[in-house]
């Protein structure tokens, strides 16, 4: 059993890489065919990290963002958040919409509503892809949407982990338009008992 | 001159006046500011969950209400503060989103009643409190005058 994030080999971290990559690949697909944009993801990032590092991954605490929020339950736990800075969140709105780019427009109801429905497709397709390839099957609540600082966001998910240890361990993905933009980042936060589970489906829990 | 000191997530900070502390993007984690105005020392803490008794094998005692405002006293004490004096001033404890999960979104409120009771049983005065809603704050205590300062997105600032 995993008790610390920090007890994981090289191997195991670039098993759970791979499998950032190949949902998030998925992902950036299903995104792109809605916008009919380039839809381009970085190089995942797994990391395991104290708690007060996470935010600083979309610019620092007190960073204005869109956070869209999924808890998973299935064969493992975890947890999935997919975060934007409200700029882009308009931008993205406005690529569903087939709406031309605005600049300063703020985010109303419609906006809101069309940037939650690009994360839950986006969460819901990162973890089919995950579910096929490791066997077991994840399950994402109903997305919750808030718009706040990064830190504020996030702090009531990560306490979750603070009653086992000090490290939370993310699995990072950036998605691009077109190679430049960043325009949202999806965090999938295993919770430390889930991991055992998804190694041993990976074949390298040793 | 002033210096602003950074508080972390589950960390904790002391200082002297006039130097500020400050921590970023509270959302269910409380800010707990402590000042004693004679021996001009103020502490800040940002604490993540309410009880350290419910936690496995953690060390850090700035995550949890009960051993942070413990070890905030320390730290205050250590620099000539008396715990007799000193005041608090507390925000943050707010449930940020709306789910059908109550036992992880309630802890804002857990929170924000567990720094009360810590608070309490120490008899420490909390001469203003700033907790609860669905917004986040970043907050920033001034040792000097003990104005705690919270800023949100949307609703404005306001001093407490």
């Amino acid at each position: 059993m995993i008790e610390d994030f920090r007890d994981l080999s090289g191997l195991q971290l670039d098993a759970l890489k791979e499998i950032g990559n190949i949902g998030a690949g998925n992902a950036a697909t299903a995104l792109a065919t809605m916008t009919q944009a380039r839809i381009d993801m970085s190089v995942p990032q797994v990391g395991i990290l104290p708690f007060h590092m996470v935010p600083e991954l979309v610019g620092g605490a007190d960073m204005p963002v869109v956070g869209i929020y999924f808890q998973v339950t299935g064969s493992a736990n975890a947890n999935i958040m997919f975060i934007l800075s409200v700029e882009k969140a308009v931008f993205l709105a406005e690529l569903l919409m087939g709406l031309p780019p605005s600049y300063g427009k703020t985010l109303g109801d419609m906006e809101m509503s069309a940037v939650a429905e690009a994360g839950n497709i986006i969460s819901a397709t990162y973890l089919n892809a995950l579910a096929m390839f490791t066997q077991m099957t994840f399950i994402p609540s109903v997305p919750a949407v808030g718009v706040d600082m990064a830190g504020a966001l996030l702090d009531g998910v990560l306490a979750q982990y603070g009653e086992v240890g000090d490290y939370v361990l993310v699995l990072e993905n950036k998605f691009k338009k077109e190679e430049l933009d960043v325009i949202g980042h999806l965090f999938l936060l295993p919770e430390p008992g889930a991991l055992d589970q998804i190694l041993t489906a990976l074949g390298v829990n040793f | 001159m002033s210096n602003i000191m950074q508080v972390g997530m589950a960390d904790l900070k002391a200082v002297r006046s006039p130097d500020k502390l400050m921590t970023a993007g509270l959302g269910s984690c409380i800010g707990i500011c402590l000042i004693d105005k004679t021996a001009k020392v103020a502490g800040m803490a940002h604490i993540m969950l309410p009880s350290s008794q419910t936690s496995r094998g953690s060390s850090n005692r700035a995550k949890f209400a009960d051993t942070a405002v413990d070890a905030l006293i320390e730290q205050m004490e250590s620099m000539g503060a008396s715990k007799r004096r000193m005041t608090a001033k507390i925000a943050g404890g707010a449930q940020m989103f709306n789910t059908g999960n109550s036992d992880i979104m309630k802890i804002g409120e857990r929170n924000a009643r567990a720094v009360v009771g810590a608070l309490n049983e120490k008899n420490i005065k909390i001469l203003a409190q700033d907790t609860g809603g669905n917004y986040g704050r970043t907050i920033i205590f001034d040792s000097e005058s003990g104005d705690l300062l919270i800023r949100t997105i949307g609703l404005g600032e306001r001093t407490i």
